[in-house]
């Protein structure tokens, strides 16, 4: 027991569990911009792939990983393009439409990993991003191992969700958002560009997811593999919607989700005598658990998942 | 006749309008595969041409299409339902893992038994497994409101584990691969055509659509269910108890998925085998949206989906095209579904060039 408790509580158990966060936290966050703009984004899946395999790419041809964290982004944001091009030009049903972005994605990237490397399984190995250690927060004990030779990813997702939160809530910006995905016609109304703040929003939940699957592909491993997100983009909409539409919310919500994956692949080192697949399932049952709890008290934006009028 | 005119006609007749959209979904999906295609620098016309050889070329061929599709009609059925009482049900991967086990410990454990009965025992046993895993992300949207497309997606996970669980720890047999043993033959389905792979599932699934299209149109459960769907508040007014239709519709979704699962360990695997499904339970969405989640419709488009499986065997195996590309067009053709006015657009801009686009 105390082994298992040890495993739990340990510093390399946190320290892991803020790795494994950072992609689905980014990701989130997507989540949150997207939908407080009144567009659902089950997309963030294939946005999360498309990243990851876009900085392997760019790491590939280039050499440079910095080039393959560009290209994530880029790659990211248009994908996310095409899905707010599909619900708010189109009108899509926003559910259907990122059902279809997700298996659209799915496949152009086996199918691309095969064109380019003539592989289905994982890619080459490629140029990562170097690891970086925090000057002065690595010298206060204790919590020295979080600053210490983490990728430069995890330091720029704590900034970006505090920039996004004070975006979100702190400047007109963010109030214009908030204001398309609760009463859009009254945004209109005030003369706000209700389907630019939805493009905007939508693309920059691409750009963020870009970033989290080049965490995945660049700053934990430095390859590429089939299926890479492995759910973490639906993760992140539980992780959203857990965290109250809110950056900050999100990122505990997600750090809650690594953190139970994090000792869940402790536990399965220690061997417990549990079959491993009773414990793998830790993370999936906690994210239901949360979510049956959590909706209770919570309210999306108004006008969430619905197409606001405004024809040409 | 100018092309404007029997473009209205054509959407004029309704009914005729949605499957209008549908095939020019389909074709503007293939076309963007071919121009893949030929970016990759292989032949489109050929690579569809071996397509279509494998799925229609001769009679196995066809059989092979006709075995493809069955799971998927099954998906798409249960997909569907969910859908027409406004429920996402993206588990039914899950519920066709447990339908699929349960069947096989079923026909395992009763090997004495004549077919007459167990076949239908274990066809039963595992919608009911179906059921019961999909009525649990009914029952936590109808009581909680938890999004039933995050729950049963976590579900898949949690189904997946549990069945290698239990194979791995209670029912596995010897060898390197994680399966049950066979299941007695009496328990297999019997074959439609001679020196094919296709069995009595197809006639399943078939009665199945039309069980599902006489639910739908002719019950007052069909009635209920898609009140619910369409507004709930104006549903629960009307006096409906919404919440169990919930749960009941998607405990008939599973059970459907189920059945996924069930034929295809009674008519294709003769065992369980940890991990079997390439994504049954996906396609179904895909399936289910392409025929616009009505019972005939979806059998039309599992045959199509069923057409590209058994295609993808031989466009591989002529033109080392990898087989993921379908997975592209089956993306798109969502992407395209979901957004009758970018097919409308679509169409303009290939059909009539730029000066009459502007009338749209």
């Amino acid at each position: 027991m105390n082994k298992v408790l040890a495993a739990i509580f340990s510093l390399n158990t946190l320290s892991a569990a803020i790795r494994m966060a950072t992609p689905i936290a980014l990701a989130a966050m997507g989540g949150t911009f997207s939908e407080r703009s009144g567009v659902i984004n089950i997309g963030l899946e294939g946005m999360i792939l498309t990243g990851a395999f876009a900085g392997v790419a760019g790491s590939f041809y280039t050499g440079s990983p910095w080039v393959g964290l560009l290209l994530a982004l880029f790659a990211g944001g248009l994908l996310a393009a095409i899905f707010a091009i599909f619900t708010v030009k189109f009108k899509a049903n926003h559910v259907v439409a990122g059902v279809g972005l997700n298996i659209f994605a799915l496949g152009l990237t086996t199918w691309l990993m095969q064109v380019l490397w003539g592989t289905r399984g994982t890619s080459p190995n490629v140029n990562g991003l170097p690891r970086v250690t925090i000057p002065v927060l690595n010298r206060i004990p204790v919590i020295d191992k979080l600053f210490a030779n983490q990728s430069p990813i995890v330091y720029m997702m704590f900034l970006l969700i505090i920039v996004g939160w004070i975006f979100l809530f702190k400047t007109p910006y963010g109030l214009r958002i908030r204001m398309t995905g609760e009463r859009p016609e009254a945004a209109d109304t005030l003369g706000i560009n209700v389907r630019r703040i939805k493009y905007f929003s939508v693309i920059l939940s691409g750009v963020l997811s870009g970033l989290g699957g080049a965490y995945l592909s660049l700053g934990h491993l430095n390859w590429f593999s089939m299926n890479m997100s492995a759910g973490r983009g639906y993760m992140a909409l539980a992780a959203n919607i857990f965290g109250q539409w809110n950056p900050l919310g999100g990122l505990g919500a997600s750090f809650l989700f690594s953190f139970s994956e994090a000792v869940q692949i402790r536990l399965q080192s220690i061997n417990l005598g549990v079959g491993n697949e009773l414990i793998q399932m830790i993370p999936y049952v906690i994210t239901i658990a949360v979510l049956a709890g959590a909706v209770i008290k919570s309210r999306p934006p108004e006008a969430l998942g619905e197409h606001y009028g405004n024809e040409k | 006749m100018n092309p404007k005119s029997i473009w209205q006609r054509l959407k004029n007749l309704s009914g005729l309008s949605e499957l209008l959209y549908s095939l020019l979904a389909i074709v503007f999906a293939l076309l963007i595969g071919a121009i893949l295609i030929y970016l990759s620098g292989h032949d489109a016309l050929g690579a569809y041409y071996h397509l279509f050889v494998g799925a229609f070329g001769s009679t196995y061929n066809i059989a092979q299409t006709l075995l493809k599709s069955i799971p998927l009609i099954f998906t798409g059925l249960a997909v569907a339902i969910g859908f027409q009482s406004g429920l996402f049900n993206i588990g039914a991967e899950g519920q066709l893992y447990w339908g699929a086990l349960i069947t096989a410990i079923i026909a395992i454990s009763l090997p004495n038994l004549s077919g007459f009965v167990l076949v239908p025992l274990a066809l039963m046993g595992g919608s009911l497994a179906g059921a019961i895993w999909a009525a649990i992300p009914g029952y936590l949207k109808s009581r909680t409101g938890a999004h039933e497309v995050i729950t049963t997606i976590m579900l898949n996970y949690i189904a997946t584990l549990g069945t290698t669980f239990l194979v791995k720890n209670f029912f596995k047999t010897q060898g390197p691969v994680d399966q049950t043993k066979t299941i007695p033959t009496q328990a297999r389905l019997p074959k439609l055509i001679p020196n094919t792979r296709l069995t009595w599932a197809l006639i399943l699934g078939i009665a199945v659509v039309l069980a599902t299209k006489f639910l739908l149109s002719s019950t007052s459960l069909g009635f209920d269910l898609k009140a619910v769907g369409k507004n709930l508040s104006a549903a629960q007014y009307g006096g409906i108890p919404a919440r169990n239709v919930m749960v009941l519709t998607m405990a008939i979704s599973g059970a459907v998925a189920g059945l996924a699962g069930s034929t295809i360990v009674m008519g294709v695997l003769g065992r369980f085998i940890t991990n079997f499904s390439p994504g049954y339970g996906f396609t179904g969405i895909a399936v289910a949206v392409l025929g616009r989640n009505r019972p005939i419709g979806v059998l039309g488009a599992a045959l199509l989906f069923g057409a590209l499986e058994a295609g993808k065997v031989s466009m591989q195996l002529f033109t080392e095209i990898p087989g993921d590309l379908l997975t592209v067009v089956q993306g798109l053709v969502i992407l395209f579904v979901a957004a009758p006015s970018f097919i409308r657009l679509f169409s303009t801009l290939l059909g009539r060039g730029k000066g009459l686009f502007a009338n749209e």
